[in-house]
């Protein structure tokens, strides 16, 4: 019943007003790791904010096409926009991890081979590399139908990337919990959603 | 009993704060034009203590929520007066004993120590504390008792991080009676001389500065000698990652990253890392604690 409303309203945005939207947070985080806003220990600060908003980020772009079956609300033309700035955080959190927190490649190649969780992580961030470089117009066409099967690689890239933050978890914590539930749920709305169609 | 152990780390005492946080923004300065790093001794630099600010805002204190932020939020709801601690157990003279009667008893003393969190974190923190050994001498600790069990104050109206099973709660820590006995291990009252602020443990935690920093238990309402190892609660939360002991120890990581190094607090977005101590740089003190023991099995 909002649908027809919201609909309109979102129409009348341009794309790239999400992309200086999106970005802003990057920047913003990156001003106040500079300025001491991000407390004692900036760069797990940072690492962790970079990490968080490519998950929310990744969490939209999944939404995405449950909200049209089941709400009616269109928001397919920002899809490619969510999915590209969720890569964006993820390689921007990868560069942090890297270049602040890790500074040693012996580390690196032994920290990636050695914890399951930076194991899974890094999965998921190279499950986006193809996702990432054939999200454009260009490539959609050669690719043909192709394209949709290669793009149900972000279903694994998500979970592996909820999985990855549970993974990393001191203690009993709830907050990563839910971002695997959620992830998990909207992956569930497109079984049924399937299982349906096949059967009418 | 008191003094028995001198600071060997540092030639100065702890400055105090106010010319202390002078000098640091002259070396901030400094360092932003390039013109620290020529030369110099490593150990003037690492000791350094972290200003105030540091060390009582980057805590871990999961009863008042697991950011690091929550402890210098939330903690200022508990409510550290009157505080008793029960000592029980294999003791001569169990009993509650008074915060003050124990102050009053207590010499209190300065000890700028490394502190190293099992998280690959560090700080220098000028702490003020008397030592564990009067305190346990105090209640007449049994010839049968060979190991120390202490317990944080569990008051879930003053602890929002309570609520979640984050932990097994009270938090629980415990220690052999040599290391308990060590005079590196203290109760620590203060931080700079002030009263240590409640997100740091007030008004007495553990500190014992060659193991991780989850060993050193804040807000201790009770200590029991036993003569049996007792529970410890990240044991009890996660077997393979956190054993009883719990040195520090570059050579044995965490299952999930790498103890060979840390980051010292403080150094902002471009801080190095810097390589650990075997015993947090307290092996001449401690090492014959562990003589002949697999260090590796005994994390």
């Amino acid at each position: 019943m909002w649908a027809g409303p919201i609909n309109g309203a979102v129409r009348r945005v341009p794309v790239w007003v999400l992309w200086i939207g999106g970005l802003v947070p990057a920047l913003w985080f990156f001003y106040l790791g500079l300025t001491g806003g991000l407390g004692a220990e900036p760069i797990k600060a940072l690492e962790h904010e970079l990490g968080l908003v490519a998950l929310q980020l990744v969490v939209a772009g999944l939404a995405i096409t449950p909200l049209r079956r089941h709400l009616g609300i269109n928001l397919l033309r920002f899809r490619r926009a969510v999915g590209l700035l969720a890569f964006t955080y993820v390689g921007l959190h990868l560069a942090v991890w890297l270049f602040l927190d890790v500074q040693d490649a012996a580390r690196i190649g032994a920290d990636i081979l050695k914890r399951p969780f930076v194991t899974v992580g890094f999965a998921a961030f190279v499950l986006m590399i193809p996702l990432a470089v054939t999200s454009n117009d260009l490539a959609l066409r050669r690719l043909g139908p192709r394209w949709r099967r290669l793009h149900r690689l972000v279903y694994p890239a998500a979970v592996l990337g909820a999985v990855h933050f549970v993974w990393l978890a001191k203690g009993f914590q709830i907050e990563p919990l839910l971002y695997l539930a959620t992830i998990l749920v909207l992956l569930a709305l497109r079984v049924r959603l399937s299982w349906w169609v096949r059967r009418a | 009993m008191a003094n028995r152990w001198k600071n060997d780390l540092s030639e100065r005492d702890v400055t105090p704060e106010s010319v202390y946080m002078n000098r640091r923004t002259l070396i901030a300065g400094a360092a932003g034009l390039g013109l620290v790093g020529a030369g110099g001794t490593a150990h003037a630099e690492t000791l350094e203590p972290n200003d105030w600010e540091d060390i009582t805002s980057y805590n871990n204190y999961y009863e008042f929520g697991t950011d690091k932020g929550d402890p210098a939020r939330h903690a200022h709801r508990l409510t550290i007066e009157p505080w008793s601690v029960r000592i029980d157990g294999l003791v001569d003279r169990p009993g509650d004993y008074a915060f003050e009667d124990i102050m009053a008893k207590m010499v209190v003393e300065e000890r700028l120590y490394r502190f190293r969190c099992v998280e690959a974190w560090s700080m220098v923190v000028p702490w003020n504390g008397f030592e564990l050994a009067d305190l346990l001498e105090m209640a007449g600790v049994q010839g049968r008792a060979k190991y120390v069990a202490f317990e944080t104050v569990l008051r879930p109206d003053e602890m929002p991080g309570v609520a979640y099973p984050v932990l097994d709660w009270p938090y629980v820590e415990g220690l052999r009676l040599d290391e308990a006995m060590h005079p590196l291990t203290i109760m620590a009252t203060g931080i700079y001389g002030r009263d240590i602020p409640n997100q740091n443990g007030a008004p007495l935690r553990l500190v014992c500065p060659w193991k991780y920093g989850f060993k050193s238990i804040k807000s201790v309402v009770r200590i029991t000698l036993t003569d049996e190892e007792p529970p410890t609660s990240w044991n009890k939360s996660a077997p393979r990652e956190y054993g009883f002991y719990s040195n520090v120890n570059p050579e044995v990581d965490h299952p999930r990253w790498s103890q060979a190094t840390e980051r010292r607090i403080g150094g902002g977005l471009f801080s190095p890392r810097t390589p650990t101590l075997m015993f947090n740089g307290y092996e001449a003190e401690v090492a014959r604690l562990y003589e002949g023991m697999d260090l590796t099995r005994h994390f």
